[in-house]
């Protein structure tokens, strides 16, 4: 309205039709000045910078194959007689889900691809969650100011782990069916309230007519409206916070460095999209996934051995098959001790991933945003409760394949189970104190390279006999990035008694801080970096050392 | 004797004459001669019998006892019929290895069919049991492949998986995998119930059942079984899956984003 | 949170030397910054040919990403559905699956290849330092948001007229209720029923296989046979609520082999009837090993011994498998003489 009137139609005559059509949208949307800000955002280039966009194109892929499947999918649990073209199946009776999945991957052109890419993609769209969460994780990028950021990535891996399973229960097949059944026993293990909620999810008893619509609408509807929300949510705070950055020459606290959005990032980032689906594509022409006419349909009186959940659900399975029965029985009423135990570690697992930023943040103190990304040896004591909690991840996956160790290296089942129970507790200790050695032993090695220069393997003779091997000084990049690190000493209690002698009253929840401060940052949790004068000392001393 | 003289002209009569003067003979020949040459009897039967009890005594009777009794080291095999000496022996099971761990394993037969079936008429002379079903039992002619899926699912596939790829049982026992087992075998060892598996005797699951779930079986685990999805990945579910799919899936994508995120090789500084 | 009582020398002194500018070592520190390393050209900066090469190089990808999707439409056009084809490490596949998903694999592929090649080697790879900005805002910034709320909050009244503040509450806490209510719809209560099963006394015991009512003979020792009650059918309404809690596993024992009195008492002839449901979570257990009797959790690997009341001997079941009291009726053939005595399947918090 205010625009010049020459103005305008010198616009309108001379500027190209995009930008134009750009003009127009931004007097309605106002996309200049987002796109000011935004058009050449600097992403630093680090391929594990990119597992956060396998999960974010694998989860989009899964969206679009999974919209193509609702157009053939019948998400009911009417019994129909199999007439459809696979022949081990003629005349069975079975669900209409399960006929309409047959249906899918025998009848529909195509239809099987794309069960299949929609399958694999959820398989790699979890892995792809767990390893960007422990990317994340293991180089600190979750303190200050990402912590909200880690909960929204560590809920979407929730979610995503209950989308999957009710995503693959919907066939209604033996298997998937068989995994229903236990988690309907582990909801009746629930105290109190166990026989309701299985009631009221069921529709009545087990397995009821419901379950699979009631599993459709959480699946395609329910949790990926919210993770879709979460993941929107997740992006705009990544590009608000910026990336962070490993250390190194011209890297700091303040900067971001790397390639601008347009157009670096959005050839990369946008064929990465391609890249990702490409891959996924292939994977679905050449391996089968759960193929359910192999299966068969779900009766709850027939079963098959070796069934496993997939893989993101496999620790809890683990949890339930390591567990001794204990069940206590008082006043007519039933604690299931042995199926609820599991159900709880299972959760405190989880709840452990989500609460931790806030738990270091907490010992440490520190109140400033952190943008330098930390190297896992350069903190050790974080590095090793990461890997303590791999271990007892992985120990439980183990339990949870307790039949398959078994019969493919001929162990017996029992024996299996048994180290697990032992491994469960044993496994995680080890691996802490392991992983925290080899941190300290990396750490030491890098205050000798910086201080003694790099190992170049050769040696040489000296005038006098001596053999020596030529150390050469680092570079003045390598050198800074191997002292960026910032290093935290132990927080204290401090004098217990003030200046007058009064005793202070110290809270337990201070003393426990300073203890764990202790653990993260004590004499025997890391080696003193290099300091500027204990370098200059040795290298204004004479030549070799 | 009119009635007697009738029938002399039956064409099989001479078979009938034969067979009583070849019993009469026999008889007369077990009744005069010396004990311990019982068995020099001209039917084939009692031939493949008596080859039978010579193969016995050398390969099986240190375990089973010089008369299918048994001992401490092996069951007695007095009643269990010809049908579980050609499943065990044919597929190798039996004679079983001196030290064995908690079940013998399937390996290559040591015996031929001739043999066995030699074996087996001996032992199915020691007492009554389960013969060795025919081609018309266990072939697939008039199968209901769809009804031995259901069968198989119910019965089998507890133990042996939706496919028949095996699985565990307790104590390091196992339930063999099903591939490329004869359905002669698989039908006899329903019969039969080898070592720890239950016996699925006629009574309860009928010839017709027997025959269908082999044809299933071959339906979904033969040489032809088509998986049309792609690698079968052991026919295992969602472990070889996951494990399929993080290291070729999230692999492969790991590998693409290293190529990516990677610097491009610089030019040479001149 | 508060950390009032430690001293804060814990934190590391703030690094922030040398940023920004390039430094080079100086005296007071020889771990400082030296800032960007300057930019070094590729090949295809100084070279017209290599960046031609490229350039022809993301072309060819495109294109064969073009011939591909000829090939993916072609051959959801051309290929039957039911063709299955044989490849080599694979083995018997659906042909349509197979070239679908190759083709189309090959066409995704090579446009994000071509991108990235395209970015790699022609687009500008210059480093560029954008400036961070603190997350929080600046004092005075918060001082107006507060002053703002403040303002805002004493002008509706909300901390002064206190009745309404918390009849408010009230009404909002209440109505959320009535969404609870709702949910009320999803399913009926429970009662009784996961407490009863369709065997009654009289009923037979029908074989699974062949849809006939067993008799103590058919079972051999050594055997396994699945049992349903008498009157149930696959096409039944309910059938799979019944049969998930009606499922019955028969095998004979040697009565001098049954250890436990109970249940010799309830086999007839050493025919016994246990419920296939496992008592942890509910799959069907019948892993039955005919020696040693125990019967296996395909699922958990909880282990039951027959031969003693179905005792749990291993694993993660909390109690004994159920044992259905059986006999015959006139015919010979064998019966439920009445219903499990207590519930099958897993525990549940009023099972008792």
């Amino acid at each position: 309205m205010s625009t010049a009137p020459n103005e305008q139609s010198r616009s309108r005559g001379k500027a190209p039709a995009g930008e134009r059509v750009a003009d127009w949208a931004d007097g309605r949307l106002g996309i200049y000045s987002l796109a000011k800000a935004n058009m050449r955002k600097i992403f630093p280039d680090h391929w594990s910078f990119m597992l956060g966009e396998v999960c974010m194109y694998s989860f989009i892929i899964i969206i679009l194959t999974g919209v193509y499947l609702t157009l053939f999918f019948h998400p009911s649990m009417n019994e129909v007689e199999y007439h459809g073209s696979y022949v081990p199946m003629q005349g069975q009776l079975m669900s209409e889900a399960f006929n309409s999945t047959l249906h899918i991957s025998f009848d529909v052109r195509g239809g099987l691809l794309i069960r299949q890419i929609h399958h694999w993609g959820a398989v790699v769209f979890l892995a792809g969650m767990f390893v960007h969460m422990m990317r994340v994780f293991f180089t600190g990028a979750f303190r200050k100011p990402r912590e909200v950021n880690w909960l929204f990535g560590f809920l979407l891996f929730v979610l995503g782990m209950f989308t999957g399973f009710t995503g693959y229960s919907l066939p209604d097949d033996l298997l998937s069916g068989t995994g229903v059944r236990i988690a309907e026993g582990l909801v009746l293990s629930v105290p109190i309230v166990g026989t309701y909620i299985s009631f009221f999810l069921f529709g009545g008893e087990f397995p009821g007519h419901d379950f699979v619509a009631r599993f459709y609408s959480i699946h395609i509807l329910l949790l990926p409206g919210i993770m879709l929300g979460l993941m929107v949510a997740h992006l705009i705070l990544v590009f608000y916070h910026k990336h962070t950055q490993f250390a190194g020459p011209g890297k700091t606290e303040k900067n971001v460095v790397g390639m601008p959005l347009l157009p670096v990032y959005m050839a990369k980032a946008g064929g990465f999209f391609f890249l990702v689906f490409g891959v996924l594509a292939v994977l679905a022409a050449v391996a089968q996934i759960n193929p359910i006419w192999a299966m068969g349909p779900y009766r709850p009186d027939q079963v098959s051995t070796g069934a496993q959940p997939d893989w993101y659900m496999g620790f809890s399975e683990g949890f339930v098959r390591v567990m001794p029965g204990w069940e206590i029985n008082v006043a007519g009423h039933t604690l299931v001790l042995g199926v609820l135990i599991p159900l709880i570690v299972f959760g405190l697992m989880l709840v452990s991933i989500a609460v931790y930023p806030f738990i270091e943040s907490w010992i440490t103190g520190d109140k400033r945003e952190h943008h330098i990304l930390d190297r896992p040896r350069n903190a050790p004591t974080r590095t090793a409760l990461g890997v303590a909690w791999l271990t007892f991840f992985a120990m439980a996956m183990v339990g949870g394949g307790n039949d398959l160790w078994a019969t493919h290296f001929h162990l017996s089942v029992n024996s299996v189970t048994y180290f697990v129970r032992i491994f469960l507790f044993a496994g995680p200790v080890i691996a802490y104190i392991v992983t925290k050695r080899i941190c300290l032993g990396l750490q030491r090695r890098d205050r000798e390279k910086v201080l003694h220069g790099r190992e170049t393997g050769i040696i040489k003779r000296l005038p006098h006999g001596e053999f020596i091997e030529v150390h050469e000084p680092l570079s003045q990049e390598q050198l800074h990035t191997l002292t960026a690190h910032e290093q935290y000493t132990p927080a204290e209690i401090g004098p217990t008694v003030d200046e007058n002698g009064v005793e202070r009253k110290v809270p337990a929840s201070q003393k426990l801080r300073a203890k764990l401060s202790n653990a993260y940052y004590g004499e025997h949790a890391q080696i003193p970096k290099p300091r500027a004068e204990e370098y200059k000392e040795i290298t204004s001393g004479h030549g070799h050392h | 004797m009119k009635k007697l003289s009738a029938r002399r002209r039956h064409p099989l009569a001479a078979v009938v004459v034969l067979l009583l003067a070849l019993a009469a003979t026999g008889g007369l020949y077990a009744a005069f001669a010396p004990a311990g040459k019982a068995q020099a009897d001209e039917s084939s039967q009692s031939l493949t019998i008596k080859e039978g009890k010579k193969l016995y005594e050398v390969g099986c009777a240190s375990c089973h006892g010089t008369g299918g009794q048994g001992s401490s080291d092996g069951p007695s095999l007095v009643g269990v019929g010809a049908a579980a000496v050609d499943f065990q022996v044919g597929t190798g099971r039996m004679p079983a290895a001196t030290s064995q761990g908690a079940q013998v394993p399937r390996k290559k037969p040591t015996y031929t069919q001739a043999q066995i079936d030699q074996l087996a008429a001996y032992v199915a002379s020691l007492g009554a049991g389960p013969s060795v079903p025919t081609k018309q039992q266990y072939g697939p002619d008039g199968a209901d492949i769809a009804k031995g899926g259901e069968l198989f699912r119910t019965n089998c596939a507890q133990c042996h998986n939706f496919t028949g790829k095996g699985g565990a049982l307790t104590k390091g026992k196992f339930a063999p995998t099903l591939e490329g087992v004869a359905p002669k075998h698989i039908y006899e060892a329903m019969q039969t119930g080898p070592q720890n598996m239950p016996s699925f005797p006629d009574t309860t699951m009928s010839e017709k059942n027997k025959k269908d779930i082999i044809a299933y079986l071959n339906a979904v685990n033969g040489d032809k079984t088509e998986n049309p999805g792609g690698l079968e990945l052991g026919g295992l579910g969602p472990v070889s899956e996951g494990l399929f799919g993080w290291i070729f899936g999230l692999g492969t994508l790991i590998a693409v984003a290293v190529w990516v995120a990677a610097r491009t090789a610089k030019a040479k500084k001149s | 949170m508060s950390s009032q009582d430690i001293p804060e020398e814990n934190l590391p002194a703030e690094q922030d030397h040398a940023h920004g500018a390039v430094a080079t070592a100086d005296e007071e520190n020889p771990f400082a910054d030296p800032g960007l390393p300057p930019h070094e050209h590729r090949i295809q900066d100084i070279d017209e040919r290599a960046a031609k090469r490229s350039e022809r190089a993301v072309a060819f990808l495109f294109t064969v990403s073009m011939l591909a999707t000829i090939g993916f439409i072609v051959s959801y056009l051309a290929i039957p559905n039911d063709k299955s084809i044989f490849v080599f490490p694979i083995g018997h596949l659906s042909a349509m699956n197979f070239a679908l998903g190759l083709t189309l694999g090959v066409a995704l592929f090579c446009i994000g290849a071509g991108a990235v090649h395209w970015a790699r080697t022609l687009m500008s790879d210059v480093e560029i330092a954008d400036d961070r900005h603190p997350i929080e805002a600046s004092p005075e910034v918060r001082a107006k948001v507060h002053a703002d709320f403040r303002q805002g909050a004493a002008e509706s009244g909300f901390g002064r007229r206190k009745l309404i503040r918390n009849t408010m509450f009230g009404a909002m806490a209440l109505v959320p209720l009535s969404g609870v209510m709702l949910l009320g719809g999803l399913g009926p209560a429970p009662k009784t029923k996961l407490r009863h099963t369709m065997w009654a006394k009289g009923k037979r015991l029908v074989n699974m296989n062949t849809g006939q009512p067993l008799r103590p003979e058919d079972v051999a020792v050594g055997s396994l046979t699945f049992a349903m009650p008498d009157g149930m059918s696959e096409h039944d309404e309910d059938f799979q609520n019944e049969i998930a809690k009606a499922a019955l596993m028969i095998v004979r024992l040697q009565p001098d082999d049954i250890k436990d009195k109970r249940e010799l008492d309830w086999s007839h002839q050493g025919v016994v009837a246990y419920s296939k449901i496992c008592t942890h979570v509910g799959c069907p257990i019948s892993l039955y090993e005919q020696q040693t009797h125990h019967v296996l959790c395909p699922c958990h690997q909880s282990t039951f011994d027959l031969t003693d009341g179905a005792r749990v001997i291993f694993g993660p079941a909390g109690h004994a498998l159920p044992q259905l009291r059986i006999g015959v009726d006139s015919e010979g053939y064998l019966q439920a003489l009445g219903d499990f005595e207590e519930p099958v399947g897993p525990a549940f918090w009023e099972r008792g």
